[in-house]
């Protein structure tokens, strides 16, 4: 890699810029994440906030076990969360393995939904680059307009922090189209398996500096998959990126986030911390699947002031 | 996103109260003498009000000299078997105050917001955990006093008189008499009189805990109330937090007695930012450092010393972050910053601050709206400001934050210690060779590495120089309030 997609500068200053980066207090960043989760969000805020957090939802299935069958049924609930309310928002995006993109956009159809897919040997990465490139290309062909890939973990943990750059810059390149556009980069750092926060934000400014459009907390293969105060890093992390290029990146926790009372404490987290540029699907997204249902059970409970209950809203 | 851009969406924070209907408030309070409430003996009264509205809360009586000399009698009575009982029988009725206030934490909470002005945030989630846990650890002392470093046998001092401020009413309270207990002494105890009610709910749940008449007195009144309890001829012990002038008018009065004392008294604390420091949570360090509480906390970090090559990029991420203080109700479970407690306390503050226009260094506050009823003072930051300024040097008590710049480590340290002051300090620096270089030569009392304004009951807290003598908390505190005895 002599220069980065974001135009950044050569090797020695990526690895400059990462060393420079100031050290992350654990004890001082998860205080500020339990603080933000103290938050009271009512009446017309939490229904802004529910509205919002459904906008942002990246319907996930990513089970050895899918079938067309499957993918079609969580294409129809992305289209219409909640069947009984036609104001009820759609999600963002659907998530599935390459070899369902096609399934899932045909579903989909022209709806301004997008579909995510997970690629690069995911989850582990453990695959050549060459293999990690086809299984982009593949996913890019079949209609995906997002691609979610994995880092490099062991490569980052071993030091190679410029093998896991030259990646990403890779990939990044297989999401172009051909037409001048190409599949937004979603970049899966794995945060449970980094450890330390400190290596957090390396891997984020890494992967931003490489070329992501958005950095992603965890695959939900591993535990623990998002935290809020991992999530707090990161967008901290897209701030100061943006601060320091210009250029915006979005943040995708992903992964345990299963309430709607977790999802309102990290739109608080998004809306305090990066700001209302990022209070959009454009910018914040969701990894989830269980989470759409709480989200909709409590939006029926602001609509009727009644709770409902899991028959009342649609398993997939 | 990807081929179509969502335009934000604001998420506009609905009010939030915490209800006050579990705040059962009386029209007017007598004085707790003996275990149980009684009017004055000659009827005087004033007004406590609520800082945010200044809606009055209720009439509370002001104690008189009669009244001072009933309590601190009631106190000598008790002192008898309080003094000579067990100290596992002591820790009994301690913990069980500290398990009621932990039972009533959230009426604490609400009357302490309420009286006070700090938010409701802060009142539910530090002060009253503290006050329950300062009882909680101080009852296990109760009997275990021979190894509390006053020899094998020691002895409590007697009649303990108490004055505390307003900042803290409950957690100051809980300071003066968890450990006064433990030690087998008995206290009459004076709270602000800007702040006095959580401290006459306090006396009902010693009622509530059936503690013996007499162990704990509290007296209602204004300076002469304290006046006339520190200066008590049959008084063993003084324990004043507040300010330095009342501090030495009080060394004063106890001066040639044999009276002991402890003073907690003001602080400029230095908030030291390395440009190694981890930023983002010094940015937090240095916001709650001087806004937590309105700036009412004596050992605030009220002057920010900032890394020369680093201050441009500081400010900018603390004035950023001064934009998302949430300034208002302090009932509201969002407020960051509440009321400042009293008119007296906003015109201190303002007319301070204006002294630091005049002299020339350069003031910023976030836009925000200020209620227009009650004492309010936006967030404010001073830079340009230098050892000459009058608010690098003396104590405003409020939120605001004069910034200042060093080169070296050796600077650092020189301009924090020239201070009449020596409560506290803070430093932000990811290197832990330097933290223990500089936690050695800061001369303050309590050293805070890569964090602010944190208390534990198990660990002394108290002042260098103007800041007072004497420590609160862990087994130094129990220092103040037992002597050694004879025999083994």
């Amino acid at each position: 890699m002599t220069t980065t997609s974001s135009g950044i500068g050569s090797a020695a200053d990526v690895l400059a810029v990462l060393r420079d980066l100031p050290g992350v207090d654990q004890v001082g960043l998860e205080a500020r994440a339990a603080a933000l989760s103290t938050r009271s969000i009512k009446k017309d805020a939490k229904r802004t906030a529910i509205d919002l957090a459904i906008s942002m939802v990246d319907l996930t299935t990513l089970e050895g076990a899918d079938t067309p069958g499957k993918v079609r049924s969580l294409a129809a609930k992305a289209l219409r969360p909640d069947p009984t309310d036609p104001t009820c928002p759609q999600v963002a995006a659907v998530c599935v393995y390459p070899d369902l993109v096609a399934t899932a956009r045909e579903a989909l159809g022209d709806a301004p939904i997008g579909v995510a897919s997970v690629a690069t040997a995911f989850p582990s990465g453990r695959a050549p680059l060459d293999v990690k490139i086809t299984d982009t290309e593949y996913a890019v062909a079949a209609g995906a307009s997002e691609i979610d890939m994995v880092i490099d973990r062991g490569a980052f943990l071993a030091g190679d922090l410029l093998k896991v750059a030259e990646e990403i810059v890779a990939v990044r390149a297989a999401c172009e189209r051909g037409d001048g556009t190409h599949a937004h980069l979603k970049v899966i750092l794995e945060t449970g398996e980094l450890a330390t926060y400190d290596a957090v934000r390396r891997a984020s400014w890494l992967s931003m500096l490489a070329g992501a459009d958005f950095i992603k907390t965890s695959t939900g293969k591993v535990s623990p998959a998002a935290t809020l105060p991992v999530t707090l890093l990161m967008l901290e992390a897209v701030r100061d990126y943006r601060d320091a290029t210009g250029r915006q990146v979005g943040v995708k926790p992903a992964g345990g986030i299963r309430t709607t009372k977790d999802a309102i404490k990290y739109l608080v987290t998004v809306n305090e911390t990066a700001g209302l540029d990022w209070m959009t699907p454009t910018w914040f997204r969701f990894g989830a699947s269980s989470l759409l249902n709480d989200l909709l059970m409590q939006r029926q409970k602001l609509e009727t002031g009644r709770y409902s209950g899991a028959d009342y809203v649609t398993i997939d | 996103m990807a081929d179509h851009m969502v335009p934000p969406t604001p998420l506009e924070y609905a009010p939030a109260p915490e209800s006050r209907s579990i705040v059962d408030l009386e029209p007017s309070y007598g004085l707790f003498i003996d275990g149980a409430f009684t009017d004055g003996t000659d009827g005087g009264t004033f007004k406590t009000v609520n800082p945010a509205t200044e809606e009055v809360l209720a009439e509370v009586t002001e104690a008189t000299p009669a009244d001072v000399d009933l309590a601190v009698a009631a106190a000598r009575r008790a002192f008898r078997s309080w003094s000579r009982m067990p100290g596992r029988e002591r820790a009994k009725y301690l913990y069980r105050i500290a398990r009621i206030i932990a039972e009533r934490s959230r009426e604490l909470a609400v009357l302490e917001s309420l009286d006070n002005g700090k938010p409701i945030k802060e009142s539910r989630d530090v002060d009253v955990p503290l006050v329950s846990q300062w009882f909680f650890y101080y009852a296990g002392w109760a009997d275990k006093l021979s190894y509390a470093g006053a020899g094998p046998n020691p002895r409590p001092l007697g009649v303990a008189a108490q004055v505390i401020p307003w900042n803290f009413p409950l957690l100051m309270l809980s300071w003066k008499i968890a450990p006064a207990l433990a030690a087998g002494n008995t206290v009459v105890l004076k709270p602000a009189e800007t702040t006095p009610l959580t401290a006459l709910l306090f006396a009902e749940i010693c009622q509530q805990a059936d503690l013996p008449p007499g162990v704990v007195n509290i007296v209602t009144g204004a300076g002469a109330t304290g006046e006339a309890l520190v200066s008590h001829p049959d008084v063993d012990k003084v324990a004043f937090t507040g300010s330095t002038d009342v501090g030495r008018s009080i060394a004063r009065a106890v001066a040639g007695t044999e009276k002991k004392l402890t003073l907690e008294l003001g602080g400029k604390a230095a908030n030291i930012v390395f440009d190694d420091a981890p930023m983002d949570q010094a940015i937090e360090g240095i916001v709650s450092g001087i806004f937590f509480n309105q700036g009412h906390v004596c050992c605030a970090g009220s002057r920010l010393l900032v890394q020369e090559n680093v201050y441009d990029e500081v400010m900018e991420r603390l004035k950023r972050r001064m934009t998302t203080l949430r300034v208002g109700d302090p009932l509201d479970k969002n407020t960051d910053i509440g009321a400042i407690n009293s008119r007296e306390q906003l015109q201190r503050i303002t007319a301070l601050a204006e002294v630091g226009d005049a002299e020339g260094a350069e003031r910023w506050s976030p836009p925000c709206e200020l209620p227009s009823s009650g004492f309010w003072y936006a967030p404010t930051v001073f830079t340009g400001v230098t050892q000459a300024h009058r608010i690098a040097r003396e104590e405003i008590f409020g939120p605001v934050l004069s910034v200042l710049t060093f080169r070296t480590p050796d600077e650092a340290i020189a301009k924090a210690n020239n201070t009449p002051y020596g409560l506290s300090a803070g430093v932000w620096t990811e290197k832990g060779s330097r933290i223990l270089a500089m936690a050695d030569r800061l001369r303050a009392g309590v050293v805070w590495a890569n964090t602010f304004n944190k208390f534990d009951p198990a660990s002394p807290f108290g002042g260098y120089k103007e800041s007072g003598y004497g420590r609160e908390g862990g087994k130094q505190g129990l220092a103040a309030y037992l002597q050694e005895g004879e025999g083994q």
